[in-house]
């Protein structure tokens, strides 16, 4: 009986200490990205918040920049608009905002939590992304709607979903999709797979499938143009080094960057 | 000891608690009975039911092998039916896919007979089938592992056929590992999102179940996500409060043995 309640004592010690040293190593972790800017390096730290459709050309940005100033260190954290403007208005601390579209960025401006106007540094415009064998033989968006077409779309609800409304009503169609994706990339992916015969995407997605999917064009398209915006954050933490970030951005480098994959002019 | 079963509870209980502090109860009634919603809620339903059915059919029988019969492999065949539980439900969506999806292993001999199984009612089906048939398998091979196999033995000197032994005995014996992996897997099929959403896709009345809508309507209308949200938690706990109750006693028919 003794030996089993000294037994169960070190099994909860166990436990509660075990609990606590995993949990305050995830929290140290998460403050180690944030406060490197206090390491003896006394390299600079800038954090940029953008939408999870610049992944591919911020994080090249940000590998060209770094190696033109080694003293930067640049934290990227990408996810939807809607997020990032959750996550800077309870207190994430960022130096630089990209959002996908200027609706988004407004409310940030709104609310007060971007410094001076932001600048609109990109666009990008529905396609239509086939299987590259394009099986039902999509050539123009009315083919979307006509039966017997597997067609993805994403919801209303998303983004990408309002845009594709927006297009459909521009072209006087209703589409009867098989499936309403919550994103983009599930529609990519559906239509990847081949699962779906066509879906409506952004010209970008294309682009960064690798000849997964194949772009069909329509003119249409130019109802439903997505302006990308970027600003510097109020009280950036680094200000000077997000200013230097944002003029990568829409200076040279940055600007063929983005057409190298895809996106347009603002 | 018990201060640490607490904070466990604890932990289970504060999440879904500030659900339910963060519903907005003067609207809680029409966000849920919004017509997308019921639609949603009535689907998973009817599939939850479906699949948990064809979890029991094809469950049931491997259940019963894997406690009675003995044969080499037995471990590993107990394992590889664990899989669904381990891996993660994106990838179990995923792996249905390049079976029964267009091009799939299964799917183009099917495709070629006429059945399109993906963005399809079915597809739902076996994706929730696919994740809670280990529930079913491990709640009633369990019980009838506890079960005495002495009484099997006793009703066959006695007499009784297999079929009679199994229908009047066993089964009565696993009843409560029967009916609480039941009810597990109804629960599990009705908790299902991964796999439905790879595997399935996403439309009103065909293949947006609960928790698809949940995650869709988060997107513009975090009031009614958290409505739903609660809705969802309040049919699991009226699901698994059925599943625990007292009458789940093992019985045999007096006039069985």
């Amino acid at each position: 009986m003794r030996r089993e309640s000294v037994w169960v004592k070190t099994a909860v010690t166990g436990v509660v200490l075990g609990t606590a040293m995993a949990l305050s190593a995830c929290s140290a972790s998460g403050q180690g990205a944030a406060a490197g800017s206090a390491s003896p390096v006394a390299k600079k730290t800038v954090i940029v918040f953008a939408a999870a459709s610049l992944k591919a050309t911020f994080t090249q940005m940000a590998d060209d920049l770094k190696k033109q100033h080694p003293e930067l260190d640049i934290k990227l954290n990408f996810a939807g608009s809607q997020d990032l403007v959750a996550q800077i208005k309870a207190g994430a601390p960022a130096d630089v905002v990209a959002t996908a579209d200027l609706a988004t960025m407004d409310k940030l401006t709104a609310n007060g939590s971007v410094d001076g106007t932001p600048q609109h540094f990109a666009s990008n415009t529905l396609t239509i992304a086939v299987p590259p064998s394009n099986p039902a033989n999509i050539g123009s968006l009315a083919d979307l709607a006509k039966p017997g077409t597997r067609t993805v779309l994403c919801a209303v609800q998303v983004p990408c979903g309002a845009a594709s409304q927006k297009v459909e009503k521009a072209a006087s169609l209703t589409i009867k999709p098989v499936s309403e994706e919550l994103s983009v990339s599930d529609v990519l992916g559906k239509v990847a797979s081949g699962e779906a015969d066509a879906g409506l995407v952004y010209k970008t997605d294309v682009q960064g499938s690798k000849g997964k999917v194949k772009g069909v064009d329509f003119p249409q398209s130019s109802s439903a143009v997505n302006t990308y915006a970027i600003g510097l954050v109020k009280g950036a933490p680094d200000a000077d080094g997000g200013r230097l970030f944002l003029s990568d951005v829409t200076g040279d480098s940055g600007q063929a960057v983005l057409a190298a994959a895809g996106f347009g002019k603002p | 000891m018990l201060g640490v079963a607490l904070l466990g509870l604890a932990f289970i209980l504060v999440p879904l608690l500030a659900t339910a502090l963060r519903v907005d109860w003067a609207h809680f009634v029409p966000l849920v009975t919004d017509p997308a919603a019921l639609e949603a809620l009535g689907l998973s339903l009817r599939t939850a039911g479906l699949s948990t059915l064809v979890c029991l059919l094809l469950g049931v029988p491997l259940a019963a092998v894997l406690s009675r019969a003995e044969f080499p492999g037995k471990r590993l065949m107990r394992s590889l039916v664990l899989l669904p539980l381990v891996v993660p439900p994106v990838v179990g969506g995923l792996a249905l896919l390049y079976a029964f999806g267009r091009f799939g292993l299964l799917g183009a001999p099917l495709h070629a007979l006429g059945v399109e199984i993906s963005f399809s009612t079915t597809a739902v089906v076996l994706a929730q089938a696919f994740v809670s048939l280990p529930y079913l398998v491990l709640s009633v091979e369990g019980s009838l592992s506890t079960t005495e196999a002495g009484y099997e033995r006793v009703a066959a000197t006695l007499g009784a056929s297999p079929a009679a032994t199994w229908w009047r005995v066993t089964l009565p014996l696993a009843l409560p590992g029967l009916l609480s992996g039941t009810v597990l897997a109804f629960a599990r099929c009705l908790g299902e999102f991964g796999a439905t959403l790879t595997f399935a896709g996403n439309l009103e009345g065909v293949t947006r179940t609960l928790p698809l809508d949940i995650y869709l309507v988060r997107e513009t209308d975090p009031d009614s996500a958290a409505a739903l949200a609660l809705l969802l938690v309040a049919v699991a706990v009226l699901v698994v409060g059925a599943a625990h109750g007292p009458w789940l006693k093992p019985r045999i028919r007096g006039n069985a043995v």
